[in-house]
């Protein structure tokens, strides 16, 4: 029986807009276990972004269990969280949120830097393992400025694996790149989970649903549906069906 | 989270930006400079005006006959006959923070050689005299204790008095003038000392053993003055202290009882001929103190454009693990070294400018270290406090809202 990384009971989370309550999350329920992808889907106000921000130890729920590598995080203090989000949790952003006008190796090191055990010169090796992980061994020392958009992902990909986190959470990570781009970013979130990696992929678009293992769907805060994918789809096939292949940038 | 991080990141984000960084260290490097140069010519002045008055005399204390009622009614100081060459004697004798000590006595007349005459200034001293004023014999000879015994006709000429009685640039050594009536010869010429800061002049003056002058001139047996030296300025009050003692215990006077002399130093003269160039110092060092405050808010302003600038890294620096007081630091360690960076160029600037008005103005300077020291601390403390709330607010963003920010 595989571990269980993420244990939500009961989750609830609202906020006070003006004099009005408004409930994001009314008592959201699941667990993932190690080395699933999971897509969690939704339209806007479905509550996926609150959930991402709980699940990534950015926000705490107003009530509920959150057990995250089984510890449990819903009730920690802020400095205890940041503790947790940089040695656990690996994050990718929609805008992959770069430190611009810096190197590949400096933005992938970012994490270890607000990590002291770790020394410079192993903060260095870390970050050329993690970049030549995503591909882009060739292009440690391009600045931020200097990469296309699914370079950039990629970067932010290697940065969020280089602390080794015990989750990846997506944020819409294709969701600024054009069709092909997207594919060849799955294909690699694929690798990862074909290496074992627990990712939680948190998206709008239904698509997405058919290239990880598991799919839980959100609406009005509440979990409507939560289904095991077994014919997952195969993002690299389906990258060599689409049309001008040999007019790719790279891969 | 360890420093030497925090500075690396601090410094690449100040060089990212170095054209804004430099801009607004600018406002530090103004402040700096000035202070530095402003000081440097107020200190310059202070201690060119000390040494024009230690030119008259370096530490010397002037001892004075004091006023005395005399049935009710107050005396002129200069009818006094209380000191004496016995006071002289035992000044000489007992005390420790005096270095030199000369009685004195004068008198003004006019003083003749052949057909030319002047009036001018017969001091009658001894040989410390010269110490004490700080005069120099360039030809000829000081007169011995064996003239001061005998009251010796013999003097030492001043170059003003010289030049009016030997207007045709003849030696005047060995020539006897006539002071009052008095033949003396000339034994020595005095090197010129020019106008002292008060527009006296220093060179119009005869000295001649204080018993000549004394017994031939003024045909009197007490004194009208003793000069004396302190070992270095700093005893200077010591010495003064002291003298009283000697002076209030020769002169039998009780505790409670008034002096009858007057001891003074160059303290007070100095202090009142630098208390006018003090308060211009002050002036304008409030002034260049204030740039220096606008450099700061200028720090403020750029720091808290650049938290704006920067809510996504720091939403996104937050999100992968950095705590608030991470950020904090980071920032802060922005603010203080542009002020510090900018103190330096400062410092720089500011001795460079001294160096400048000294030179080419000809002004007097003087840079102290602790000046240099204190401008440097002030910036960096503007640093830190012009710092911190752009830097704690940058620390309290929420991640949430800081790495979707647009």
């Amino acid at each position: 029986m595989e571990k269980e990384i993420i244990k939500l009971v009961d989750i609830k989370r609202s906020f006070l807009v003006g004099n009005e309550v408004v409930k994001a999350l009314r008592g959201v329920s699941f667990s993932v276990k190690a080395g699933e992808f999971v897509t969690i889907m939704g339209t806007s106000g479905s509550g996926k972004s609150t959930l991402l921000n709980i699940l990534g130890c950015l926000d705490t729920p107003t009530s509920g269990e959150y057990y995250l590598d089984g510890i449990r995080t819903d009730s920690m203090s802020k400095d205890k969280r940041a503790d947790i989000r940089n040695s656990k949790i690996g994050f990718i952003f929609q805008n992959y949120n770069l430190l611009p006008k810096t190197t590949a190796i400096e933005n992938v090191e970012l994490p270890l830097i607000y990590n002291p055990g770790i020394p410079a010169r192993e903060r260095r090796k870390k970050a050329i393992e993690a970049l030549k992980l995503v591909g882009l061994g060739n292009r440690l020392d391009h600045k931020s400025n200097q990469m296309s958009g699914g370079q950039q992902q990629r970067v932010a990909i290697a940065r969020a694996l280089v602390n080794d986190p015990v989750i990846l959470l997506a944020d819409e990570a294709t969701g600024n790149l054009d069709t092909r781009t997207s594919l060849e970013i799955l294909a690699l979130f694929q690798d990862l989970y074909k290496d074992g990696r627990t990712i939680l992929f948190v998206t709008h678009n239904p698509e997405m649903s058919d290239f990880s293992s598991r799919t839980i769907a959100l609406r009005d805060g509440k979990v409507i549906s939560d289904t095991y994918n077994d014919k997952i789809k195969d993002a690299r096939e389906e990258l060599a069906l689409l049309p001008g292949t040999d007019d790719g940038q790279e891969r | 989270m360890n420093f030497a991080n925090l500075f690396k990141i601090a410094l690449r984000a100040l060089n990212t930006n170095k054209f804004r960084g430099f801009l607004t260290m600018l406002g530090i490097i103004i402040g700096v400079a000035s202070v530095i140069t402003m000081l440097a010519i107020g200190q310059g002045s202070k201690q060119s005006i000390r040494e024009q008055i230690s030119e008259m005399g370096s530490n010397m204390l002037m001892i004075h006959p004091g006023s005395m009622r005399m049935g009710g009614v107050r005396q002129d100081a200069s009818t006094m006959q209380s000191l004496k060459i016995e006071d002289y004697n035992a000044i000489v004798q007992k005390s420790e923070y005096v270095a030199a000590v000369s009685p004195s006595v004068t008198s003004s007349g006019q003083v003749i050689y052949s057909s030319n005459n002047t009036p001018t200034t017969l001091y009658g001293v001894n040989q410390d005299y010269l110490e004490i004023r700080k005069y120099k014999v360039t030809d000829g000879d000081v007169f011995s204790d064996q003239d001061i015994r005998t009251f010796a006709k013999v003097c030492l000429i001043g170059k003003t008095v010289a030049d009016n009685l030997f207007p045709d640039g003849e030696s005047p050594l060995g020539k006897y003038i006539r002071f009052n009536k008095t033949p003396l010869k000339i034994i020595g010429v005095l090197e010129p000392k020019g106008y002292n800061s008060m527009g006296m002049d220093q060179d119009d003056l005869l000295i001649a053993p204080y018993t000549t002058v004394q017994k031939r001139v003024l045909a009197i047996n007490y004194l009208q003055g003793i000069y004396a030296s302190a070992v270095n300025e700093e005893l200077s009050p010591k010495a003064v202290e002291e003298i009283e003692e000697i002076l209030r215990f020769n002169h039998k006077i009780k505790e409670d009882g008034e002096d009858n002399f007057e001891v003074r130093s160059q303290e007070e003269l100095t202090s009142m001929m630098t208390s006018t160039t003090d308060l211009m110092t002050l002036l304008l060092s409030c002034i260049a103190g204030i740039s220096l405050l606008v450099g700061g808010i200028g720090i403020m302003n750029i720091m808290y454009v650049s938290v704006t600038e920067r809510t996504r890294e720091i939403g996104l620096r937050m999100s992968i693990g950095a705590k608030g007081k991470d950020i904090l630091i980071q920032f802060l360690i922005e603010a203080v070294l542009l002020s510090f960076v900018g103190g330096i160029i400062g410092i720089l600037l500011g001795v460079s400018v001294t160096f400048v008005v000294k030179f080419v103005a000809g002004w007097p300077v003087l840079i102290q270290p602790w000046s240099v020291l204190l401008s440097f601390a002030v910036c960096t403390l503007t640093g830190i406090f012009f710092g911190w709330y752009p830097a704690r607010k940058a620390a309290s963003l929420d991640p949430i809202e800081a790495i979707r920010y647009e």
